[in-house]
């Protein structure tokens, strides 16, 4: 099996490891670099359980080549800040869990540009996550209180 | 497998004409679908990621849109310039899988690739899209209406690179999109139209509904002639010599026609 040494900068650290060649970015987090907080869903980049932040923009792990992270920062649900998880438990964003972390990936990445929010509905925004279970009022709710503290925050 | 990682349009170009011809792989979403299933071992992949410069580039001046090859769905979204100059670019981007896809997703990845369903290419072709090819021998200009020759198939050689896609700046008096899948977001299209008519003509380009996307052309020279329609049947009897439908996983060819008909008829009455 082909390898090569892939570094990366993953939750803000500087991070090498030798991976298959095939990989895609989302093995290479859950397996080498150890972080599985990032799950598969589909594999097919429909379910967005494996969303994460490459560059800073909203990708599905499972579509991206691991080499194409060579040199890129990746941001994943293992460095949500400690509050938003308060936010998001406090409103039942989180239900069997097992979209989760692409939920709040992509919550993340709203929060990071608010000014997607004026083009485009919440529940349009949140297409791109498959969730079960929620019936999407959770997650809607936690969206929009992460939100609400976010621009209370910008205020202050 | 192998991968090439070039900087250089130059080099990416001299990759192209080595044996066997690498796939170009830029956004990734089509080729990395049930990437452990498929078999890799023979596969050479050609990385457009780092290339950026001239083909990273989107530049609207006052006749021509030019997408460099790596413009994603969302360069275009994220545009007010672009949308506004051409607004059923980001309306059909809007509806290209979910956003984690639109962020990813090349409009010339989405030529490449050829599926019939592609869902940035009726517009394209609708705004008279002109695909920009180049490989080590030069570079030429290929009308994107007439860019496929069957399913799958197109008229770039093997060497050739999607560089840039242009797309002319007219005066138009009617354009719009629809598209119709099995729900509203995130979803492969059943059928789709892309309407446009500028001071060229009309162009009625569907998606989904032929083995590549097509323009409707007897369509098109009824509504040249300024031929109204009384019903959809009498559009979905222009379109039998336009398009061929086929039942498949997503839908049925009479779904197809019948739609197709029932949208472009209404629409048409609303617009035209």
């Amino acid at each position: 099996m082909d390898k090569f040494d892939l570094s990366l900068t993953l939750n803000g650290k500087s991070e090498t490891r030798r991976v298959a060649l095939d990989a895609r970015l989302l093995d290479v987090l859950r397996y080498d670099f150890g972080s599985p907080g990032t799950k598969e869903g589909c594999g097919e980049g429909e379910c967005g359980a494996c969303c994460v932040l490459l560059d800073g923009v909203l990708v599905n792990s499972c579509l991206v080549p691991a080499f194409q992270a060579a040199g890129r920062r990746i941001e994943t649900v293992e460095s949500t800040p400690p509050d938003l998880l308060q936010t998001l438990n406090a409103t039942g964003t989180s239900q069997c869990g097992a979209c989760t972390p692409g939920v709040v990936m992509s919550i993340r990445w709203l929060l990071q540009h608010p000014e997607i929010a004026e083009s485009v509905g919440l529940r349009a925004f949140m297409s791109g996550n498959l969730c079960r279970c929620t019936g999407y009022d959770g997650i809607i709710a936690g969206l929009e209180q992460a939100l609400q503290s976010n621009a209370k925050k910008a205020e202050t | 497998m192998q991968v090439h990682r070039p900087y250089t349009l130059h080099d990416a170009l001299a990759l192209m004409a080595a044996t066997p011809t690498p796939t170009p792989i830029a956004g990734g979403t089509d080729l990395l679908v049930s990437w452990h299933h498929k078999p890799k071992e023979k596969l050479a992949l050609l990385d457009l990621s780092q290339l950026g410069g001239e083909l990273a580039a989107m530049r609207l001046t006052a006749d021509t849109l030019e997408l460099g090859a790596l413009t994603t769905y969302w360069d275009v979204i994220a545009s007010p310039e672009v949308s506004r100059a051409f607004p059923l670019l980001a309306e059909a981007a809007r509806q290209v899988g979910a956003m984690q896809i639109q962020t990813r997703g090349t409009w010339a990845g989405n030529i490449g690739n050829g599926s019939p369903a592609a869902d940035g290419v009726p517009v394209l072709m609708a705004y008279d899209a002109t695909v920009v090819l180049q490989s080590t021998r030069g570079r030429r200009e290929v009308q994107l209406d007439g860019y496929y020759t069957g399913y799958k198939k197109t008229v770039r050689l093997p060497d050739e690179l999607i560089v840039a896609i242009q797309i002319p700046r007219r005066t138009r008096k009617a354009e719009w999109f629809e598209k119709v899948g099995a729900r509203a977001a995130q979803t492969i299209t059943k059928v789709g139209v892309a309407v446009v008519n500028d001071e060229k003509g009309w162009r009625v380009v569907a998606n989904s509904v032929a083995p590549y996307v097509c323009r409707c052309r007897n369509l098109e020279s009824a509504l040249q002639k300024g031929q109204k329609f009384k019903s959809p049947e009498e559009i979905r009897d222009i379109l039998k010599n336009d398009i061929a439908p086929i039942n498949d996983m997503r839908s049925t060819a009479a779904y197809r026609e019948t739609v197709l008909s029932r949208v472009l008829f209404y629409r048409l009455a609303d617009k035209a």
